[in-house]
């Protein structure tokens, strides 16, 4: 039998991946490496993962990565980026620590219009520590600290809160591990934009059948549910 | 070449000077004049670059950032941002990332005072959920600011530790001469350090992994240790009494160990230059002999902790002097040892 065709950029030794089994990373992670093996940009890319689930991609890529802390990962790659300006730097992150722990940084990053791509994958909840209220949890959405289901306050969307203070230039999308081929589309753009020297940003909207607790058939209806409320599309 | 420069000016040229090419800062008194001098900077020189950041956090990644793409690279801070600071500061110990960080002390605790204390020793030397892992030179004058800044680049990129220059507002915001531009001090070891094929972690599975990593750090920061070690003694050498000062407050004790010295008390200084590691070697060689020592600090034991820790066994009588966020005159360090001698 043929070996799976992975992405040229993969590390292929550190496959099977570490992702939980109906986890949207690896869907995300795929999408890139295959834009990354289009674009012929391996050797420039320097690849950098947030705390949470995503720090489970330290190895994923035969390319420079490293692990960061909590939502450091966007000042840590402006830091790379601003050092080293030839290189194409993405700073990959769930949606705790790029709209709660890191905000600050994300707007910032967006403000200042650094030129970087962000990848934040949102599956509305804290993966890793075990299914936790995030600023992308929905009304009525039931997680471990909220057990009677959210209803307090609203409901963060990264793209437009973005919008108004991105730059004409810059590149703000979300996509959805339901539709990889448009989500890959997206992340083209997004590497295309910072090199030319804009920034970009990317949500994939994401499940997690782990802390969702929903089998097969029951994830995909409530990642459909979560596009109603999250637009997919370039913004 | 002599100048007349404000404490913080200086911090910013002998970076310049060092060869570091970005600065990352977020303002806080009494820091800001270092950030303000290097913004200058970037407008004569286009190889030099500054970022604002949002917040401390932010200007610390940065910092590391670069480093990890092989650029000389740092920050300064004191008080409340030294400790959104070490957030940054173990990622950095972790990962071997020479970051240097200027720490401006403020009073402590909280917000504080915004000009002086020696309240941030502890914090700077052992910060983190880590063993300190660092390099902290505690300078005590205009020239020393200079020279060790200078020395911190280099030495930062060649061991590969997190160092520090810890000084305060009063050392930052005095103005006076130092001699700029003479030493040829050339940083060793500059180069990108993520690369390709480098996959770089600080977030373990297993307890064993850690500790493994945890004792390597240990033992490469020890056998390094008395290469970085630095201190000055001054009148040590029969002295009965020895006083242990570091900082601003070494300078004042060092005027007044002359002129208790001319009142005919048999006293010396021992002035530890590198906080971490401590010179505990030569702290035991010059200090075992004396009948007392006394240690003045403008905190409440956060020096004579360290020393503490590092030459337990002594059997001379230990004396503090103790002035939280107060600053000392030799005259009352005179008066002091005076009713001890």
């Amino acid at each position: 039998m043929d070996n799976p065709r992975f992405p040229n950029c993969y590390k292929v030794d550190s496959k099977p991946h570490k992702f939980c089994a109906g986890c949207g990373h690896p869907i995300v992670l795929k999408m890139l490496g295959q834009v990354i093996d289009e674009m012929g940009i391996a050797d420039k890319v320097v690849f950098m993962v947030d705390i949470g689930c995503s720090l489970l991609a330290w190895d994923y890529f035969d390319l420079p990565t490293t692990q960061t802390h909590h939502g450091r990962t966007v000042p840590t790659a402006i830091g790379f980026k601003m050092a080293d300006p030839g290189k194409i730097v993405i700073a990959y992150m769930g949606d705790g620590g790029a709209y709660a722990i890191g905000l600050q940084h994300t707007l910032t990053a967006c403000l200042r219009n650094n030129p970087l791509t962000t990848i934040v994958v949102n599956n509305t909840l804290y993966g890793m520590t075990g299914g936790q209220l995030a600023p992308t949890t929905v009304d009525n959405e039931i997680t471990t600290t909220t057990p009677g289901g959210k209803t307090e306050f609203t409901t963060l969307k990264g793209p437009e809160l973005l919008r108004p203070i991105a730059n004409s230039q810059a590149y703000l999308a979300r996509g959805s591990t339901d539709k990889p081929l448009v989500l890959k589309q997206y992340l083209k753009k997004a590497l295309e934009t910072q090199i030319k020297n804009n920034y970009a940003f990317v949500e994939a909207l994401s499940f997690c059948p782990t802390n969702w607790k929903t089998d097969a058939q029951k994830t995909i209806e409530r990642l459909q549910d979560l596009e109603k409320i999250f637009k997919v599309g370039e913004f | 070449m002599k100048q007349f420069l404000m404490g913080n000016q200086i911090l910013a040229q002998a970076a310049k000077d060092a060869g570091a090419k970005i600065m990352f800062g977020y303002p806080i008194t009494p820091s800001t004049e270092i950030l303000e001098t290097w913004a200058k900077f970037c407008l004569k020189d286009k190889s030099l670059s500054i970022l604002q950041t949002e917040d401390e956090m932010a200007a610390g990644f940065g910092v590391i950032g670069a480093c990890l793409a092989g650029i000389p690279a740092f920050t300064a801070t004191g008080g409340p941002g030294n400790i959104l600071m070490q957030d940054a500061i173990v990622m950095a110990e972790a990962l071997r990332v020479p970051m240097v960080t200027m720490i401006m002390q403020r009073g402590g605790m909280s917000t504080s005072t915004v000009i002086y204390s020696q309240e941030e020793v502890r914090l700077t030397c052992f910060g983190g959920n880590s063993e300190g892992f660092r390099i902290v030179y505690s300078t005590s004058n205009l020239q020393e600011l200079y020279d060790y800044t200078l020395k911190a680049f280099q030495v930062a990129w060649k061991y590969r530790w997190p160092t520090f220059v810890l000084a305060d507002g009063y050392q930052g915001k005095m103005m006076g001469e130092v001699k700029v531009g003479e030493k040829n001090i050339k940083m060793e070891n500059v180069k990108p350090i993520l690369t390709k094929g480098v996959n770089f972690r600080n977030c373990y599975n297993l307890e064993e992994e850690i500790g493994e990593i945890i004792t390597n750090h240990s033992d490469e920061y020890q056998k390094v240790r008395q290469e970085i070690e630095e201190y000055e003694d001054y009148q040590t050498k029969d002295a009965k009494i020895i006083l242990l000062a570091h900082g601003i407050v070494g300078a004042a004790t060092k005027m007044a160990v002359d002129e208790l010295r001319k009142k005919g008390l048999s006293v010396g200084l021992f002035r530890p230059i590198t906080l971490r590691p401590f010179p505990a070697q030569a702290a035991k060689e010059i200090m075992s002999k004396a009948e007392k020592i006394i240690v003045i600090e403008s905190a409440i034991g956060q020096l004579s902790e360290l020393f503490k820790a590092e030459l337990f066994g002594l059997n001379n009588t230990l004396i503090e002097v103790n002035k939280p966020a107060l600053g000392f005159t030799p005259e009352e360090i005179v008066k002091t040892i005076q009713s001890y001698g």
